[in-house]
């Protein structure tokens, strides 16, 4: 059973509130009509299916009901951290330990507190 | 290859059955084979023993990183049935279920194939609909199946509940008496025992870390025993199929999951049929040592833990309790997982690639066991004449760029 880490919610649930959405950051075609099939395919299909470190896609279901992506380990099934629409993941397979580079791409948790308010008003 | 039979048996019986030989070789690595099969489940297998036997291809290898029947194969609830809606799907299940009625015969190994019948279940006017186009379908297609009403389904199968107070009444079912189950390691090992009595090599215990591809060519695969040439080599990795596909640089529209089933205590005779529900979530069945088989759904994220999560177990014992009240008070024995591989249709891919001699035969995801001899026999057949079989040739893995895909939703659904 997981314990997930809302990012809107800012609290600790269940995995039972939580339904997982596939692989995560899937931009649509800006011009669908202008796709060739092999494009439009590969969006509709084609995945990553890594053993490994994976993104996904959650929605807190019977929670605050919003999405957010989850970078999750698919063999130890580790969360290594869930992080809000629009953000860029800190643990990737290419930087496994999450080493922060420069500025952190994350929220500290002063703004998750502050967004989080800002979901319930 | 001694052959078994009743007089075998008691010929051995004289010498306290102490002689009898193994069932296939250990051998070391060729340098190089004429076909080599990555995976030595039922369909790597299947494929490899049918290759030897029918298409004349003796010189082949089945390469697992394992021990042999130790991914899906063992780990799956043993149902074989062919009722799939469409023409493409039903055409290829029905090959591989005529192909189950002479398979212990064939092999001369008692693959316990026990043709005991399955029931879908139908408890809303939808399901029955749907269940009637499938039914309809079938015979169409020569399939055997029949639809019946509640009252048909309680004469077959009594402690079912099929009253109106259960909370999801069971208005019906589609009954496929052909169907049923079958021992899942005695397929692995009979097709094993076969195949190597023909001459294919099988390496246990043997992991392939890489494929050898030279100007879109295959030439072999490297091992952790080595390099292997060849060149034609199929893939029948299963949940591993993602991760063999990157090995040689190709992408595949396949998700692996796992899905997990379970075992109760053993019982005595209680369920002589096979009883699925979409709509409930659930199927079970009994084995011949008396524990009850149960299985559903996957988990809805992608995982390579050979395990399954507990909210899974929750909802699939309620949907049996539900169908089953007599069976409140059973208790579990055991609990296991397998990694399927979902394609985007519920249909497996058995294709070609854009590198030569390169195949893959995968995809099966939830209900590839009851398909075991008919993907080995079309996918040997395609390897040998490097051309896809018929019923293959649908299978291939353009359709997710053509658009012509073969939804099985609604007959693969919960019922594998």
């Amino acid at each position: 059973m997981f314990h997930i880490h809302c990012p809107y919610c800012d609290e600790w649930r269940e995995e039972e509130e939580f339904h997982p959405r596939g692989q995560a950051h899937i931009a649509r075609p800006e011009d669908p009509a202008g796709c060739s099939d092999e494009q439009w395919g590969d969006y509709l299909f084609f995945r990553d299916n890594p053993r490994g470190i994976h993104h996904e896609l959650w929605v807190h279901a019977v929670g605050c009901r919003k999405f957010f992506n989850v970078t999750r380990h698919t063999q130890s099934y580790e969360i290594l951290e869930t992080y809000r629409i629009g953000e860029r993941p800190r643990f990737t397979r290419d930087n496994p330990d999450g080493v922060v580079a420069s500025a952190p791409e994350s929220l500290d948790d002063s703004d998750i507190a502050t967004a989080a308010q800002e979901v319930r008003a | 290859m001694q052959r078994y039979s009743g007089f075998a048996l008691a010929r051995h019986a004289l010498s306290h059955h102490e002689n009898w030989q193994r069932q296939w070789r250990n051998p070391t690595p060729k340098a190089a084979y004429d076909v080599i099969i990555v995976g030595g489940g039922g369909h790597g297998l299947a494929t490899a023993y049918y290759l030897a036997k029918e298409f004349g291809v003796r010189n082949v290898a089945v390469i697992e990183k394992g021990w042999l029947g130790g991914g899906n194969t063992a780990r799956n609830t043993t149902i074989v049935r062919s009722n799939y809606l469409w023409d493409e799907a039903a055409a290829l299940y029905e090959h591989s279920m005529k192909l189950w009625e002479g398979l212990s015969r064939d092999l001369n190994y008692n693959v316990m194939f026990s043709q005991r019948g399955v029931l879908n279940l139908g408890h809303t006017l939808q399901d029955m609909r749907d269940i009637q186009r499938r039914v309809n379908a079938n015979r169409l297609n020569g399939i055997d199946g029949e639809v019946l009403n509640a009252r048909g389904v309680q004469e077959i199968v009594p402690i079912l509940d099929c009253s109106k107070n259960a909370r999801y009444p069971v208005m019906g079912a589609s009954w496929q008496p052909r169907a049923g189950v079958a021992r899942h390691d005695a397929v692995a090992w009979g097709y094993a025992r076969g195949a190597d009595a023909l001459g294919v090599d099988i390496l246990q215990q043997t992991e392939v870390t890489g494929f050898k591809i030279r100007d879109g060519r295959i030439l072999g695969v490297h091992t952790n025993r080595g390099d292997i040439e060849a060149r034609t080599v199929g893939c029948v990795t299963a949940g591993n199929s993602g991760v063999m596909a990157s090995l040689a640089g190709l992408r595949l529209p396949l998700e692996s999951h796992p899905l997990q089933a379970l075992v109760s205590e053993p019982l005595k005779p209680v369920l002589d049929t096979v009883v699925m529900s979409n709509h409930v979530h659930g199927y079970i069945s009994q084995s011949d040592k008396g524990d009850l088989v149960i299985g559903a759904g996957i988990d809805g994220y992608n995982g390579y833990g050979q395990r399954g999560s507990y909210a899974t177990v929750e909802h699939t014992l309620q949907a049996i309790v539900e169908m089953f009240p007599i069976f409140s008070r059973v208790r579990m024995n055991r609990q296991w997982g397998g990694i399927v591989d979902t394609c985007p249709d519920a249909c497996p891919i058995l294709s070609k690639t854009r590198i030569e001699g390169l195949y893959f035969n995968c995809g099966w995801g939830t209900g590839g066991f009851k398909a075991t001899p008919g993907s080995g026999h079309v996918f040997a057949a395609s390897l040998a004449k490097g051309e896809m079989h018929p019923l293959a040739a649908p299978f291939s893995i353009d359709r997710f760029h053509s658009g012509a895909l073969i939804d099985e939703h609604g007959a693969a659904g919960v019922a594998h």
